[in-house]
């Protein structure tokens, strides 16, 4: 099922190699295939914070399956509108960021927490650390949370993110994007991800957005612009459908 | 150019992508991306790592740092477990964000502090079943990391003969997913992304 890909980056493929097991050790099954890979060299970081180890199939556990749940007493309808957290409405264009959650069969995952988080419109977080010399917009913190309804949509309105350069080489800027963080109905579902906006520019400089080798894996990561989900005279809509694997075997009990 | 730190021109060569006119065209799975440095405002929230509140009765500490593979802690990187309650029931009652105190969620986050350390505040958990030791699921994201990392924290009071990962792991390797009790009475789990002593991590 897996097939080999390029390696850009010299290195030798350790996942393919792996390291030689024990004696006494039972050969483990091919694991399931997650992308991207942990460690791409143009992404430097990822060098000291990628295991070097075969992961291990573990043998099914109570826990995995499942996951936790989340429900109205988590969310407030509020935090869907990232516009309104403050006396204010922040600077920059108002969007309309919405889609479905989906399982890897195409069902929609109902009454899911989504949180997302992102920089303002000029490309800033409001994090210490975050030295970019862009103004930060006391009217927006950039972080948000919903509950997908019955038919796994979710929605928010936020502001355009702003690209920002960061210390990963010479001239390096993200493409625009916001944070994405789901659950799923099973602990293996977890998921962490970011979503761009289409036509980006900086795509093609981008190793974060580019550590997903696989071209169509990595058009699944772009939103799409969307007629309609753009509201008349107020803001442009997009669309972006998250597609989470690793179910749980077992039928869940969502209510 | 051939100052840089490093040469980005092979990037130019890399299939774009789509326009992204249509959302996730092929249905396939949605690919993990790094949480990055700056969630700190956003993911954390009162209560995260406090699965029930501290020193109630049967409350247990379990506390680690997270290191990368030279060894240095892991400044920016958010710790998640999910667990059984303490007898081994799988919670399905929401509200950890919520937090009311009484709730057993099974579910919480740590982000670390500057110095890589976490720690949360829950019960042991029951054994899942007959023949598997109880664990706590944990989850380990990073800037730097694309992709979480999944490993169990097991229990050094338990036989880890009787549990069946342990039979998939290399001997050599077992302690790295066995807390270590301290004489506090805490359990210490440190993360290791990578190095001699690199956490066992799952495929999941
Ligand atoms: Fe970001």
């Amino acid at each position: 099922m897996t097939t080999p890909h390029d390696r850009i980056d010299g290195r030798p493929d350790r996942r393919a190699s792996g390291a030689e097991p024990e004696p006494g050790v039972r050969p483990a099954p091919e694991p399931p295939r997650r992308l991207p890979e942990f460690d791409f060299a143009a992404y430097r970081s990822t060098e000291l914070r990628s295991p070097r180890q075969p992961l291990v199939i573990p043998p099914s556990g109570a826990t995995e399956p499942t996951g936790p749940v989340f429900g109205v007493a988590d969310v407030h309808p509020l935090d869907a509108d990232l516009t309104a957290q403050h006396v204010g409405e922040p600077l920059g264009e108002r969007i309309v960021v919405g889609g479905r959650v989906l399982d890897e069969s195409g069902r929609p995952l109902r009454g899911q927490l989504v949180e997302l988080w992102q920089a303002n419109a000029a490309g800033r977080y409001p994090h210490k650390a975050d030295r970019h010399p862009a103004p930060l917009d006391p009217n927006f913190t950039g972080a948000g949370r919903c509950l997908t309804d019955e038919e796994g949509r979710y929605r928010f309105v936020t502001i355009k993110p702003g690209a920002y350069p960061w210390g990963n080489h010479h001239n390096a800027w993200r493409p625009a994007h916001i944070h994405f963080s789901l659950f799923g109905t099973a602990f293996t579902q977890r998921l962490v991800t970011q979503m761009y906006f289409p036509g980006d520019p900086l795509f093609a400089y981008d190793p974060i957005f580019n550590s997903v080798r696989d071209e169509r894996a990595r058009r699944r990561m772009i939103a799409g612009f969307d007629m309609d989900t753009t509201v008349s005279e107020w803001a442009l809509g997009y669309r972006w459908d998250i597609v989470l694997g690793g179910a749980s075997a077992t039928p869940t009990e969502d209510r | 150019m051939s100052t840089r730190p490093m040469d980005t021109s092979p990037m130019n060569t890399w299939p774009i992508g789509a326009e992204g006119d249509t959302p996730n065209p092929d249905g396939g799975l949605t690919p993990s991306q790094t949480v990055g440095p700056f969630f700190g405002y956003a993911l954390p929230f009162a209560g995260g790592p406090d699965l029930v509140p501290p020193h109630t009765p049967g409350a247990i500490r379990v506390h680690g740092t997270v290191y990368d593979g030279a060894g240095v802690p892991v400044p920016d990187a958010v710790v998640e477990i999910w667990q059984a309650d303490a007898t081994g029931r799988i919670p399905r009652a929401p509200g950890s964000f919520a937090r009311d105190g009484v709730t057993f969620t099974g579910w919480g986050r740590a982000a670390v502090d500057r110095l890589g350390r976490y720690a949360f505040s829950t019960v042991r958990p029951g054994a899942p079943g007959a023949d598997a030791n109880p664990y706590l699921a944990m989850s380990v994201f990073a800037r730097g990391m694309l992709r979480r990392v999944v490993t169990r924290v097991y229990f050094p009071e338990d036989d880890r003969h009787a549990d069946p990962l342990f039979a998939l792991v290399p001997a050599s390797r077992h302690e790295t997913l066995i807390a270590v009790r301290e004489e506090s009475g805490s359990y210490r789990f440190d993360v290791h992304i990578q190095g001699e002593q690199e956490t066992v991590f799952l495929a999941v």
